[in-house]
């Protein structure tokens, strides 16, 4: 066994590090996945003074959607949307992942594409039906 | 965990939690599950999110008090809540290296995410039973 007293100096390279290193599609899409559930704790804050809004009276029920009907309101709930979809099209993705599909190189950049798209077909259909609904 | 050679467990075992506490990869497995749950229930959620726009009062908690939507609600708060709790343990397990640290925002936002599950389930319960039929 080697012995823990020598120091070894090595040249070898470094693993890759955040700063100097170009990540992949497939990575970044990977810590979209936290970064979009992260968004979606916030989220909850929202969802929970919504709720709770409404079991303590109307006039904080108005309150409470007279901020989600402002210019900022609108953003944060567009933003909101975005993040639940992605979160929910790539935790599908992990599902499958996991019984074992989808796990070659091919499999994920085709993943990626498909994440990508369903995120941005569901994100628009909801906002087209909320449009119209009006 | 390295393999010790002188344990009698085979690397199965340890891949399933079988041993003393039997419950390793349950966190694992109930992300899967609630990440299941949360499927339909998000797409109600968003689907009545349109619907419910800028609905009156008395139109909320209508809508509110029928059973049907009372109970996907709370299901909802039950399953998003606790996928946010494994989610975000992850998140702090990878990132926060320091021990009393990390334990305090486990600990923390854990007991955060019980009371906050909890308002928003009496909410819920609130304006359906105040509500009636």
């Amino acid at each position: 066994m080697s012995d823990s007293s020598v120091k070894t100096v090595s040249n070898r390279p470094l693993s890759p590090h955040l700063q100097v290193y170009r990540l992949p599609v497939t990575a970044l899409m990977s810590i979209s996945h936290r970064l979009s559930g992260a968004v979606l704790v916030l989220g909850t804050l929202l969802f929970a003074a919504w709720l709770i809004a409404a079991a303590t009276g109307p006039e904080y029920y108005y309150m409470v959607m007279g901020w989600a009907q402002t210019g900022l309101g609108t953003l944060i709930l567009f933003g909101w949307s975005v993040a639940l979809f992605y979160h929910m099209c790539n935790g599908i993705r992990h599902l499958l992942w996991d019984a074992g599909w989808f796990l070659s190189k091919r499999g994920a950049a085709t993943g990626n594409l498909l994440v990508l798209l369903a995120t941005a077909l569901l994100t628009a259909a909801v906002w087209l039906c909320a449009c119209w609904y009006a | 965990m390295h393999d010790r050679p002188d344990s009698i467990r085979s690397p199965l075992a340890r891949a399933r939690g079988l041993g003393a506490s039997g419950e390793g990869p349950r966190a694992w497995m109930d992300m899967k599950i609630t990440a299941l749950a949360n499927i339909p229930l998000c797409f109600w959620l968003v689907w009545s999110v349109v619907h419910l726009k800028g609905a009156a009062y008395w139109e909320f908690t209508t809508w509110l008090a029928n059973p049907v939507n009372a109970v996907l609600m709370i299901l909802l708060i039950l399953s998003g809540f606790y996928h946010a709790v494994l989610g975000t343990r992850e998140i702090v397990e990878d990132y926060i290296h320091c021990e009393w640290f990390k334990m305090l925002k486990l600990i923390g936002q854990k007991l955060f995410f019980i009371a906050l599950g909890v308002a928003c389930i009496f909410a819920v319960l609130k304006v359906a039973f105040a509500t009636g039929g």
